[in-house]
C-alpha cells in the first residue's frame, strides 16, 4: 500500500482495483494522483516517461483497454477496473520485445530513446486498431496522424514512420 | 581505401536500441537512491529587480524540509566561462531564470509547497531587453561581475576578423547586396527535462553526480571550481541522455545548487525540471541581428564579405558567446571570397541567456550569407545554382583564414541536388504550377563545418582502453558519450571490423569519469572522427601485444597475421587459432600479461593564431541542401515538399545511423524555419510549453534524399569525417530561399510564419 508522503493535505484516499500488465493490483491512492505517478512512484515502472505533464508531448502514452492514452492528464483512480499495459508490459521472458520495438530498432528508429516507449505504445494501439478493423487505412499518412501527438528530437520522425509502416504491412 | 570492410560501411542496428525501446535505459529521471530527497528551485518573480529581503523561515518550518538555502548560505565560485554568473543570486535580479533559492524535501509536493512559503520582497527595475538598447554608452550595467575585458559594459564578448583588400574588393564589384538579417530565440527542446542526482558522501568526503552532460571532464573541472572542492573528489556518471543538441555543453546553476543541497543534507539530492522551467531555465540558440553587405564581379565570382553581427547575450555569459567562431569560418571561407571583414559582438541584455545548441552560430551566418547569395544572383541575372557551383569550395584549398581542404565535397554536393532538382523549376521563371494559389519554389544552401573536432580546449582529444578478456569479449572504455546520436556503436564496429570479432562482443563503457580516460566532449561534430581515430590507435597497440604470441603459436611471421572470424589467420600458411585462445595464452602462461592497452588520439589540427587563422580542426565537412516549397498564397502557408540533402561525410561509417543524423537535424532545421520561436516580451517567456512553441510533429515531416558524398579525408578513421551538425546548418536557408523563390519577396527573418509571408506578398503587391 502506498502512503503519500507527509504532505500535510486534506486529499482523500481511494481503493482502486486493476489489471497491470497481465496482473490484477489493488492499490490505495490519493484521489488527487495522476495516473504517471502511479505508474512511475507507486507501481516503480519506470519505462513510462515524464516529457511534459500537460498532455503535449505523448511520452508518458500506456494502453488503457487497449487505447494509447496520455498518462500525465489522467487521474489514477479512473483505472479503477480497467486494464493498464505499460512499456514493461510488451516484454515477456519468452519474447522480450514486441514486433513494434523489433521494427524500430531493425529501422533505426531510436536515438536518445525518451521518447520511444511511448512512441512504441501509440504504434502499438494503432496496431491494435488496424487489427480489429482490416479496413482501415494503414498508409503512411495514416501512421503519421497516430504518432502526431508523440514529439521527437532526435529522429526528424522519418525512420519511425518507416518502421511503423514496415510493421503494418507484415502483419496484413 | 582499398581494405575489405566487413562491419565498417553496412548498416548496424545501435547496440543501446534495445533498452531504449523497452524503457529499460536509465535516465535521470529513473535514478532512485536510498534516502534520497528531492530538490526545487525558486526563481525570481521579475526579470529584473532588486531583493529587498529573502525570509526562507516558514519554508524550513514545514514537515519535510530538510535544507533551504540562499546566497547568504553558500560559499561557491561564479560560473560560466567569463565567471560572471554567481550560482544562487544575491540583492539583485536580472532575467527571468534567476535562481535565488533552494530546497531540498522528502517530496518533491515538499520541496514545491516549501517554495511556496518563501518570503521574497522586490524592488521592480527597469531592464533592457534589447541588445541595441543595452550596447548604447549611456546604458545602465547588467551583469555586476564582468571582468572590464571591455570599455563598454554590456558587452560580453567580441570577435574581429579580417582578411584581404576590402576596399580593393569593393571597387572591383560591380553587383553589392546589402541586407539585414534578424534570427529568432529558438531552444533545444530535449525530450528529457534537465536533471541530476547528486550524492555526497559525509564520510569520505566525496560527491558523485548523476548528470546528463555532455563533456563530463570540463564539467568535473567547472563543478569543482563552483564548490572549491577537488576536482578527482567528484564523480561524474552520465545516465542516459535524453537529448543534448549542444545544450548540455555549460553547467548550470541547478547543476551546483543540487550538490549544495546534497551537501549540506549528507543525503543524495534529485532535481527534475518541469517542462515549463525547462522552456525557462535552459539554455537558447543566440537570437542575433546579420548587417551584411557581399558582392560579386561581373562573372558572378564573389569578391567580399563585410558583417557586423549583434547577439542577444542574455543576462549571463556562456560557451554561447563564443558561437562567432565558427561564424568567421562560414564568412571567411564558405565559397572562395578574396576579403572578409567580420565583426560580432554578443551584448548583456536582461533576457533568459543564450548557450550551444546544434550548428553553434552556423545555421544563422548560414542563412544571413545564401540569402544574400541568391540576392546577388538575382541583380546578376545568373542562376541561382550557376553562382554557387562557380565559387564552391574545393579540394586543396587553402583558404584564407587558414583552413586546409585536405578532402572537400562542396562542388560534388552542390552539383548532386542541383542535378536532382533541375528540371523541377527554375528559378525567377514562372512556376510550372500554373495554379494562381499555390506557388512552388526551389532553394539552394551549403554548408561548411568542423568536421574533424575544433581546437579551442587546450587538448581536442580523446582516451580510449580496450581490455579483452580470456574469453575473447571486450570492453571498450572510451572517454566519448554518447548522447543518443550512435557513438557507442559506431565505435563498437570500429573495433569489431579491426580485431574481427563480432559486434555483439563488444561491451562498450563510456559514462563515468572515475573509470573512463579523457576526452573533451561530444561537441563540433568530433566523436566519431576523434573518438574513432583513439579506438583505432588502441586496436592497433592491442594486436601489436597479441601478435607476437598468435606468430609462434601458428609457427608464423607477424606480418602474416590477420585478424578475422574470432581466429587469428596466418595468411601464409593457411593455419588459425582462436583469439580468446591467444589472449588466455598471454595472460596465464609466458609473461602472465593482460591484453589491455590504452591510447590517446590527439587530433593534428592547430589553434587559431591572434587573428583567429589557422587550420583548426582534423577535416571540415561540407554539404549542399536544395530544398521544394509550395506556398499557399491565400493562407500565407509554407509546404516544404522535398528535401535534398548532399553531404560530405567522408565515408559512411553506419548507414542506418547517419541517415538518423541526417533526417534528425533536416527536421530540426525545418522547425527553424518554419514555426520554432521561444517568444520573450519584456523579459518574460511567453509560450514555455508545446502547445505554443511549435516543434516539427509526424505531419510535418517531407520527403527527404540523401546523397552521401565519399571524399575519404585520409585523417578520418576509414576516411570519415564530422556528421552530426551539419543536416541542420543549410535547412532553414534553403527553405528560406525557396519561399523567396516561391513568390518573388525577400525573407530576412526566422521562423517564416504565414503571417510573414502574407505580410510579404501584401508588401509586394
Amino acid at each position: 500500500m502506498y502512503v503519500k508522503n507527509s504532505l500535510p493535505s486534506s486529499t482523500e484516499m481511494q481503493e482502486i482495483s486493476f489489471t497491470v500488465n497481465g496482473s490484477k493490483i489493488i492499490v490505495v491512492i490519493p484521489q488527487n494522483l495522476l495516473l504517471i505517478d502511479l505508474i512511475r512512484d507507486v507501481l516503480n515502472l519506470k519505462g513510462t516517461k515524464p516529457g511534459c505533464g500537460e498532455g503535449e508531448c505523448g511520452a508518458c502514452t500506456v494502453l488503457i483497454n487497449g487505447k494509447a492514452s496520455i498518462s500525465c492528464l489522467y487521474l489514477a483512480i479512473n483505472i479503477d477496473g480497467k486494464d493498464l499495459t505499460t512499456i514493461e508490459g510488451l516484454s515477456l521472458t519468452e519474447k522480450p520485445l514486441d514486433f513494434v520495438q523489433e521494427k524500430m530498432i531493425e529501422h533505426g528508429a531510436v536515438q536518445c530513446g525518451f521518447c520511444s516507449p511511448g512512441m512504441v505504445m501509440s504504434i502499438k494501439a494503432f496496431q491494435i486498431e488496424c487489427e480489429s478493423n482490416p479496413y482501415i487505412s494503414r498508409d503512411s499518412q495514416a501512421i503519421k496522424k497516430a504518432i502526431e501527438g508523440n514529439l521527437c528530437r532526435c529522429t526528424g520522425y522519418v525512420k519511425i514512420i518507416e518502421a511503423a509502416e514496415d510493421l503494418l504491412s507484415a502483419k496484413f | 581505401m582499398s581494405k575489405d570492410l566487413k562491419i565498417i560501411g553496412k548498416p548496424q542496428i545501435k547496440i543501446d536500441a534495445n533498452i531504449r525501446v523497452t524503457g529499460e535505459a536509465r535516465f535521470g529521471h529513473d535514478v532512485q537512491l536510498p534516502n534520497m530527497l528531492y530538490g526545487a528551485i525558486l526563481r525570481t518573480k521579475y526579470p529584473v529587480a532588486d531583493i529587498l529581503s529573502l525570509d526562507t523561515s516558514k519554508a524550513k518550518s514545514l514537515p519535510g524540509v530538510k535544507c533551504v538555502i540562499t546566497a547568504n548560505d553558500i560559499d561557491t565560485e561564479n560560473i560560466s566561462y567569463r565567471r560572471d554568473h554567481p550560482i544562487l543570486k544575491k540583492n539583485k535580479v536580472n532575467c527571468i531564470r534567476d535562481e535565488i533559492a533552494a530546497v531540498a524535501a522528502t517530496s518533491k509536493e515538499i520541496a514545491l509547497k516549501a517554495l511556496e512559503l518563501i518570503e521574497v520582497e522586490y524592488k521592480i527595475n527597469e531592464g533592457i531587453f534589447d541588445p541595441f538598447e543595452s550596447i548604447k554608452k549611456d546604458s545602465p550595467q547588467i551583469n555586476d561581475f564582468i571582468d572590464g575585458k571591455y570599455e563598454n559594459k554590456n558587452i560580453a564578448e567580441n570577435f574581429h576578423y579580417e582578411h584581404g583588400n576590402l576596399e580593393e574588393e569593393k571597387a572591383k564589384s560591380k553587383f553589392i547586396v546589402t541586407e539585414r538579417y534578424t534570427l529568432p530565440r529558438v531552444t533545444h527542446c530535449c525530450m528529457a527535462t534537465s536533471n541530476i542526482t547528486a550524492d555526497y558522501s559525509k564520510t569520505d568526503g566525496k560527491l558523485t553526480l548523476w548528470s546528463t552532460t555532455q563533456v563530463p571532464f570540463l564539467y568535473q573541472r567547472d563543478i569543482a571550481r563552483a564548490l572549491k572542492m577537488e576536482p578527482s573528489n567528484i564523480r561524474i556518471i552520465q545516465v542516459v541522455i535524453g537529448g543534448g543538441f549542444g545544450s548540455k555543453l555549460d553547467m548550470y546553476p541547478y547543476e551546483p545548487i543540487c550538490a549544495i543541497l546534497s551537501i549540506k543534507c549528507g543525503q543524495p539530492v534529485q532535481l527534475i525540471f518541469s517542462r515549463e522551467e525547462e522552456f525557462i531555465a535552459s539554455p537558447t540558440r543566440q537570437p542575433m541581428v546579420f548587417d551584411l553587405t557581399t558582392g560579386a564581379d561581373e562573372s558572378g565570382r564573389f569578391t567580399f564579405r563585410d558583417v557586423k553581427i549583434i547577439l542577444d547575450n542574455g543576462a549571463y555569459t556562456s560557451w554561447g558567446a563564443t558561437t562567432p567562431f565558427v561564424m568567421m569560418q562560414t564568412f571567411s571561407s564558405l565559397y572562395h571570397c578574396p576579403a572578409c571583414n567580420f565583426d560580432s559582438t554578443a551584448v548583456y541584455t536582461n533576457n533568459i541567456y543564450a548557450g550551444s545548441f546544434r550548428g553553434y552560430g552556423n545555421p544563422q551566418a548560414t542563412f544571413a550569407l545564401e540569402r544574400n547569395i541568391d540576392l546577388l544572383a538575382e541583380q546578376i541575372g545568373m542562376g541561382k545554382a550557376e553562382i554557387r557551383l562557380l565559387n564552391s569550395n574545393y579540394q586543396g584549398e587553402v583558404t584564407n583564414q587558414g583552413l586546409i581542404f585536405n578532402t572537400c565535397g562542396h562542388k560534388d554536393a552542390l552539383e548532386k541536388v542541383i542535378s536532382i532538382t533541375s528540371g523541377n523549376n527554375k528559378p525567377n521563371t514562372d512556376n510550372k504550377n500554373k495554379s494562381k494559389r499555390y506557388k512552388r519554389g526551389i532553394g539552394y544552401a551549403s554548408m561548411l563545418h568542423v568536421g574533424g573536432g575544433a581546437k579551442i580546449y587546450p587538448s581536442d582529444g580523446c582516451g580510449t582502453t580496450l581490455k579483452l578478456d580470456p574469453f575473447g569479449y571486450m570492453t571498450l572504455i572510451t572517454g566519448s558519450s554518447e548522447i543518443g546520436q550512435g557513438s557507442e556503436t559506431v565505435l563498437a564496429m570500429i573495433a569489431a571490423e579491426e580485431l574481427g570479432i563480432d559486434i555483439s562482443k563488444i561491451k562498450v563503457i563510456n559514462t563515468d569519469t572515475d573509470i573512463k580516460p579523457w576526452d573533451v566532449g561530444v561537441h563540433a561534430s568530433r566523436t566519431s572522427f576523434v573518438a574513432g581515430n583513439s579506438v583505432l590507435g588502441a586496436v592497433n597497440k592491442l594486436k601489436e601485444k597479441i601478435s607476437p604470441t598468435a606468430a609462434i603459436m601458428l609457427k608464423t611471421n607477424i606480418e602474416d597475421l590477420k585478424f578475422e572470424n574470432g581466429q587469428i589467420v596466418s595468411v601464409k600458411t593457411g593455419a588459425s587459432i582462436a583469439l580468446d585462445k591467444v589472449i588466455r595464452a598471454i595472460h596465464f602462461k609466458g609473461n602472465h600479461e593482460l591484453c589491455i592497452e590504452t591510447y590517446f588520439y590527439e587530433p593534428s589540427s592547430e589553434f587559431a593564431d591572434k587573428e583567429f587563422k589557422g587550420n583548426v580542426s582534423g577535416t571540415y565537412a561540407f554539404a549542399a541542401q536544395a530544398i521544394e516549397v509550395e506556398v499557399d498564397t491565400y493562407t500565407g502557408n509554407v509546404k516544404v515538399l522535398d528535401i535534398h540533402v548532399a553531404q560530405d561525410i567522408g565515408k559512411v561509417l553506419n548507414p542506418l545511423g547517419l541517415a538518423g543524423q541526417i533526417e534528425g537535424g533536416v527536421v530540426q532545421g525545418l522547425g527553424y524555419a518554419l514555426t520554432e520561436e521561444l517568444i520573450v516580451e519584456n523579459g518574460y517567456v511567453l509560450n514555455p510549453n508545446f502547445h505554443n512553441y511549435k516543434l516539427p510533429t509526424a505531419m510535418d515531416v517531407p520527403r527527404i534524399h540523401f546523397y552521401p558524398i565519399e571524399t575519404e579525408d585520409s585523417l578520418g578513421p576509414y576516411g570519415a569525417k564530422g556528421v552530426g551538425e551539419a543536416p541542420l546548418i543549410p535547412t532553414a536557408a534553403a527553405i528560406a530561399n525557396a519561399v523567396a523563390d516561391a513568390i518573388g519577396v525577400k525573407i530576412n527573418s526566422l521562423p517564416v510564419t504565414p503571417e510573414k509571408v502574407l505580410r510579404a506578398i501584401a508588401e509586394k503587391c
